[in-house]
């Protein structure tokens, strides 16, 4: 019997680095460091106050290196840069004044930010290292009354709705790696849709780390209102370096009575070489408040990069019959490692939530899915299904599957499938008697067992997800 | 147009094919029969190429190329189709796509243009009324939740859609009813013609009463030990295999104790 050999990683071609002159400020962390990046953003009291107490908290917290099933060295956190930002002028009147660097940085990843190349019915905001340096189509988004800008930006045109909602979904004491966001983060998105509007066009946020000396740790708050839609899309790339880079963002979604959120992403950070040296440690906290009636918060991530990926991203289902669901494929491959998976936490009557969780395991990695279904006793006719399918390539990889089902209330029902699966020598066999050359046969049998997830994304993403599984497993079978 | 000369095999260290050498030329139909476990399937995969089957001597030349040195899928485009015995569930992949893409494939490999998923459409209605086959079949995942009866049609109309030179049938007849028997065995004489070769792997005679062989082959114990005209088959259904056997072992007692 043949062995099916791991495929090999092609060449990630987002690995190159942007030469630009940047702002540092010294590495280290301290109450010094968090007073120093509130100044450079020239921040209101609130958010110096925000910082400090979250900083105060993370002194406090152990870093969970014990629950999660992945491994790594200790991270020294007064090594790293905590501000990077590319030198440029402070406000920009268009997109004209970006630095041509940058411009052609983000155009080479696909994502072209000039007025005459936009994407079309797609507003991007981007950010590089610690700040944000353009956003597409905000003109155009403000006439429907949607606000799409940087963190930054927010803070200082809209203070109050940033006093209202920040940290009231991830508290700043919630976990070790938000606790450190809290305290640092220097950028992200925020996103307001008001009332009533069906947000025009896709709003998305595309994240690069350039510097290798620094995390990044960004920030993304979106607050839809009443009866309101939008889709909201992520993607991430990094260079390669030999360093290990840490990325611990924290993305907060509000949705109040009858409003939709739909957030994806592809996220492709650099994985670390076959020795799994380098990579982005990816710890990042991403949860949605269904505060409303009727509200829905629907996460959709494809997890292809990253050395560690650690994130749930989750639903907090208060509102009656509010609706959470999350949709997720994650692939390692190599030495990379994964424990991710989602927090579905049904408050209010008839909840709803629906869980699906493909796991691609190839190489010597490992890919535990890690979800909990908590029904609190209020949560009169709560239901919730829960699919979590894993794949194996080749027999030195592993996973894992941890449900955790937590039940208060008798009315509430719950289900949970799992199974486990290789890609066999009979299936790769019979697609290739009928012609199918063995690269696209495995990438067949992939997607096919994708599917569900791939057609919760929109279209783009889609096309773009299953060339990025493709690219990933590229390689030659024994 | 295929030749197979003294063809040995063998599967997890364990000989199964011992010299079996066989010619089927244009237009014949020639059926493969004998007891269980005397190599049948073994050399149905043997041609196709499973990658567990490995081939210790002999050569088989397929339009005059050797076949043993091409890639599963470079034989299948080149026109070597194999129906299985146990058809794969390709969970995910439906069945219109997996046949579009098979198809494509073999039109690239002929240099001819591809068809989009319209004109394709067409083409699969067209060819599942050879099986008649239901249109919802299309749309489901490949061989998933198919009965047995609907997982052999659907074999049958891969072979329609790719109109392979020469098609190996792995005991397509088995776990049927009669009414799917017959079915299956009408698409797979519909697919007969003077240009393309048939051979039928079966254990059973009544196959053999709707596609009716040129000839017969008995296989034992990795040899083909009589060969004969669509009688030998009756012969077969009347007296058993045990004449076979005493038969091959009177004249070759070392296969009997090997």
């Amino acid at each position: 019997m043949s062995s099916i050999e791991l495929l090999t990683n092609k060449e990630y071609k987002y690995g190159f680095v942007t030469d630009i002159e940047s702002d540092m400020i010294p590495r280290g962390l301290s109450e010094e460091t968090i007073r120093l990046i509130s100044e450079k953003k020239n921040e209101p009291e609130f958010m110096l106050d925000f910082r400090l107490k979250a900083y105060r908290n993370w002194l406090k917290m152990e870093e969970p290196q014990r629950w999660p099933n992945i491994t790594y060295p200790k991270v020294d956190y007064q090594d790293i840069i905590y501000y990077s930002a590319p030198k440029q002028k402070p406000t920009l009147a268009s997109m004209d004044e970006v630095d041509p660097e940058l411009i052609k940085t983000f155009e080479k990843l696909g994502i072209p930010l000039t007025e005459q190349k936009q994407l079309a019915n797609v507003a991007v905001d981007a950010v590089f290292d610690s700040v944000s340096v353009a956003t597409t189509y905000k003109e155009k988004l403000k006439k429907h009354g949607v606000i799409f800008c940087s963190f930054s930006e927010a803070v200082h045109e809209y203070p109050e709705l940033i006093k209202k909602y920040l940290g009231t979904v991830v508290p700043t004491n919630d976990n070790y790696f938000a606790a450190l966001n809290s305290a640092v983060f220097t950028d992200g998105s925020f996103v307001f849709i008001p009332k009533g509007v069906r947000c025009p066009m896709e709003l998305s946020t595309y994240f690069r780390i350039n510097n290798s000396e620094s995390g990044q740790f960004e920030r993304t708050l979106i607050i839809a209102e009443e009866n309101s839609h939008v889709s909201y899309l992520e993607g991430c790339t990094a260079p390669k370096f030999d360093k290990n880079q840490l990325h611990a963002a924290v993305v907060e979604l509000v949705a109040l009575d009858d409003a939709e959120i739909k957030y994806s992403t592809v996220q492709n950070w650099y994985a670390g070489d076959e020795e799994g040296k380098g990579g982005i440690y990816n710890f990042v906290t991403k949860r949605g408040a269904c505060r409303g009636r009727n509200s829905k918060i629907s996460w959709t991530q494809v997890e292809t990069g990253s050395a560690i990926t650690w994130k749930y991203p989750s639903c907090i289902l208060q509102g009656d019959n509010s609706i959470g669901e999350f949709y997720s494929v994650a692939l390692t491959n190599h030495a990379q490692q994964a424990d991710t998976g989602t927090k579905m936490i049904h408050i209010g009557k008839n909840t709803r939530s629906n869980i699906v969780s493909k796991g691609i395991s190839a190489g010597k990695s490992n890919n535990s899915y890690r979800g909990l279904v908590k029904v609190l006793a209020g949560a009169e006719g709560a239901r919730n299904y829960t699919q979590c399918d894993s794949l194996l390539i080749g027999d030195k990889c592993g996973a894992n599957t941890f449900p955790y089902i937590e039940v208060s209330n008798n009315t509430a029902k719950v289900e949970h499938e799992a199974t486990t699966s290789r890609i066999s020598e009979e299936q790769l066999f019979y697609l290739r008697q009928r012609g199918i050359s063995q690269e696209d046969a495995v990438s067949l049998i992939i997607n096919g067992f994708c599917k569900d997830v791939f057609r919760e994304l929109p279209m783009e993403f889609a096309v773009e997800a299953q060339r990025l599984l493709g690219m990933k497993l590229e390689g030659s079978v024994g | 147009m295929l030749e197979i000369r003294d063809l040995h095999a063998r599967v997890e260290g364990k000989d199964i094919l011992r010299g079996v050498s066989l010619t089927v030329k244009r237009g014949e139909v020639h059926a493969i029969m004998g007891p269980n476990g005397s190599g049948k399937s073994t050399l149905a995969k043997v041609l196709a190429g499973h990658p567990s089957y490995e081939v210790t001597s002999g050569e088989v030349l397929f339009d005059g190329k050797n076949l043993l040195e091409l890639e599963p899928d470079e034989r299948a485009r080149g026109g070597v189709f194999l129906a299985f015995q146990y058809p794969v569930e390709i969970p995910g992949v439906s069945n219109a796509q997996f046949l579009r893409l098979a198809y494509n494939e073999k039109r690239k490999h002929l240099g001819e243009e591809e068809l989009d998923p319209l004109e394709f459409k067409d083409l699969l209605k067209e060819r599942a009324q050879i099986v008649e086959m239901d249109a919802g079949l299309m749309s489901r995942s490949v061989n998933e939740g198919f009965s047995g009866g609907e997982k052999k049609r659907n074999e049958i109309l891969q072979m329609a859609v790719l109109e392979p030179k020469l098609a190996v049938l792995d005991e397509t007849d088995s776990g049927l009813d009669i009414d799917a028997l017959r079915i299956v065995s009408e698409g797979v004489n519909k697919l007969r013609h003077a240009d393309n070769a048939i051979v039928l792997v079966t254990h059973y005679q009544r196959l053999l009463n709707y596609i009716v062989p040129d000839y017969v082959h008995v296989l034992y114990k990795g040899r083909i030990v009589r060969s004969g005209g669509k009688e030998l088959a009756l012969a077969l259904e009347e007296k058993g295999y045990d004449w076979i056997k005493d038969e091959a072992e009177e004249s070759q007692p070392s296969a009997a104790s090997a």
